[in-house]
């Protein structure tokens, strides 16, 4: 019984809604929000240490026993996330001035985006699947009010499929938590891992597992539900992009990896053998889309697609090296996603246009830009020593120890091409003749928070030695579920 | 009784992707809401209908109804009640705002 659980969801939740009162009043809002996200990632670094030293933070609210009552586990794998969470949304809050018009910003745009941390830090922390799917429609109901925020043309045209996609889900979501109800008698987590345990994962429990798999699936953005996300990530102002990119795919795969360490672990011929095929398909449709297109946001949203793919992968093979590899590459997606998102709305202010066709020679104005644009290329490719070789390492090297030479050979394959369609923009956009209707602009302030995340994905790849431990006990926990189990249900 | 209203849910399921399928936006609304009342009749049902005293502990009382589904789809229609009203704002919007209603038309062309 520890109240820390609950402090990374009521913080945010307390922001917004103070922050709700006085939207207008944009001097006062700017410093505030800062300063209620830099509490917040406190909390949050708090909360992990705690959970690294001492184990998990399990709170079971208004003091009902585990099973009975609703119950937070803030174990080791969903404090990490909760924390990556935070570091991006404190960048978002750095960038978000100077990205969004004031407008903008007054029509609540803090209290959303607090909103937003609330369900995602939620979903990452709860212990029962129904409260699961509640956090998601905090998150979405946030996602909903940012990507629509401001009401062009353009953007009400894609928020409203966005919107039917999810809520088709979220509603078969329901249909499956009612299912297992109905099966199992329960909805919390570790109650459910128990219970399957015992019956041995029957037929029908398996198709239930599929199910949620689908509904998870959708909110992941995995092949072939990947269909509404491209676009809806492009339109909306670059920091909402950012913050959609780093975090709402993400909170799908955390789904997915949790249910599928804990709970559906027993037929794994059949469950985890299919995700390795989707894991490959995905990668192979997103990387096709990225290629594909000339609008560089486009290109970096199709690029969440094999990102997603690389960390399905490694729940399809299910071992230590691989599941670890899939963390590693979690937060490092997180993470340098974020920077991409931001660092593409930077390019599109600095040229006018995100359209790589009508701009070229951006490097003689911007030289910085250029290169960070270059580097985080090589870091989402996945070049030694940045964070994504890590992750792809311990990926392939899990695949490998499996036999599944496919995987490994496609994931080899689309990482020269993630490679390739980052190049694209700096090859159209930063080199070639220097286009003189270009105005040089002032970039204040958007360069920061891009570097910082930039900066900590790097450290991800160089301190690797000083981060794996944590990692990889992360994942010893993952593939032995009596470990979650006991912490939460404690007999 | 349970079974009876399991088929009532496959109704509402199958009217409702009926409905999900069309072009007009309103009548994919109602498609969706459509889908959460399925979603919710079938949540009652797998809770198993069982009647008899309230699900409080006293002496005497040995048949009671499972208060679990009930919270869920409480819990659930205020969400879907929620959406459904966000959703109608934002089709009257794109209506307006693209000068169409028809989901076909509001397709999106890539590079604009």
């Amino acid at each position: 019984m520890n109240n820390l659980a609950v402090l990374p969801i009521i913080i945010p939740l307390v922001s917004g809604i103070i922050l709700a009162f006085f939207p207008k009043k944009l001097n006062l809002v700017r410093p505030l929000s800062k300063i209620f996200m830099l509490i917040n990632l406190v909390i949050a670094g708090y909360l992990l240490w705690t959970v690294f030293s001492e184990g998990s933070v399990i709170l079971e609210t208004g003091g009902w026993k585990a099973p009975y009552g609703i119950v937070l586990v803030a174990d080791k794998l969903a404090t990490l996330l909760v924390f990556t969470t935070n570091i991006i949304a404190a960048a978002c809050a750095l960038y978000a001035p100077y990205s969004l018009s004031d407008r903008k910003e007054q029509y609540y745009f803090y209290s959303f985006f607090f909103f937003l941390i609330t369900g995602v830090s939620g979903a990452f922390l709860t212990g029962d699947l129904f409260n699961m799917f509640v956090f998601f429609e905090v998150l979405l109901m946030a996602s909903y009010a940012l990507i629509v925020l401001g009401g062009d043309k353009v953007q009400l045209r894609e928020s409203i499929k966005y919107v039917f996609i999810n809520l088709f889900s979220s509603m078969l979501f329901v249909t499956a938590v009612a299912f297992i109800y109905g099966a199992l008698g329960t909805v919390n987590i570790a109650q459910i891992a128990e219970r399957v345990q015992e019956v041995d994962q029957q037929g029908i429990l398996t198709t239930v597992g599929i199910l949620l798999f689908f509904v998870f699936a959708v909110k992941a953005a995995l092949f072939p539900l990947y269909y509404w996300m491209p676009n809806s990530y492009a339109v909306p102002n670059p920091v909402i992009s950012a913050l959609f990119g780093a975090l709402l795919t993400k909170v799908g795969i955390y789904s997915i990896i949790r249910v599928f360490s804990l709970i559906f672990v027993h037929k794994i011929e059949v469950t985890h053998g299919m995700f390795i095929w989707i894991a490959g398909l995905s990668m192979i449709f997103g990387i096709i889309g990225a290629i594909s297109t000339n609008n560089i946001k486009l290109i970096i949203a199709y690029n969440i697609i094999p990102a997603i793919g690389f960390i399905l992968m490694g729940i399809g093979v299910f071992n230590q090296s691989s599941v670890s590899g899939s963390i590693y590459y979690l937060v490092h997606d997180m993470l340098i996603k974020g920077s991409l998102f931001m660092l593409a709305g930077t390019i599109a202010y600095a040229a006018g246009t995100s359209d790589l066709r009508k701009f070229s020679g951006l490097i003689h104005y911007y030289p910085f830009i250029g290169w960070l644009l270059f580097s985080s290329g090589f870091i989402l490719a996945g070049i030694p020593p940045f964070s994504g070789f890590i992750g792809k390492l311990l990926l392939l090297k899990g695949a490998l120890a499996n036999k599944d030479i496919a995987i490994v050979i496609i994931g080899l394959l689309s990482s020269l091409l993630i490679l390739y369609s980052i190049m694209k923009i700096f090859i159209n956009g930063f080199w070639g003749e220097k286009d003189e209707t270009i105005k040089p602009v002032s970039l204040k302030g958007r360069i920061a928070p891009i570097v910082m995340l930039l900066a900590l994905s790097v450290f991800m790849g160089i301190g690797a030695e000083f981060i794996y431990p944590f990692v990889e006990s992360i994942s010893t926990d993952l593939i032995q579920p009596e470990v979650y189990i006991d912490a939460v249900l404690k007999e | 009784m349970e079974f009876i209203i399991l088929i009532l849910a496959g109704v509402l399921f199958a009217t409702a992707i009926y409905n999900l399928l069309q072009k007009q936006l309103l009548r994919i609304i109602i498609g969706t809401v459509l889908l959460s009342h399925g979603a919710h009749l079938f949540i009652l049902t797998m809770g198993k209908l069982k009647r008899g005293e309230p699900p409080i502990l006293a002496d005497g009382v040995s048949e009671y109804t499972d208060p679990l589904p009930q919270a869920l789809i409480l819990t659930s229609i205020v969400i879907s009640f929620g959406i459904t009203s966000l959703l109608l704002v934002l089709a009257y919007r794109t209506a307006t705002e693209n000068n169409t209603d028809n989901m076909e038309q509001l397709r999106g062309n890539d590079n604009e």
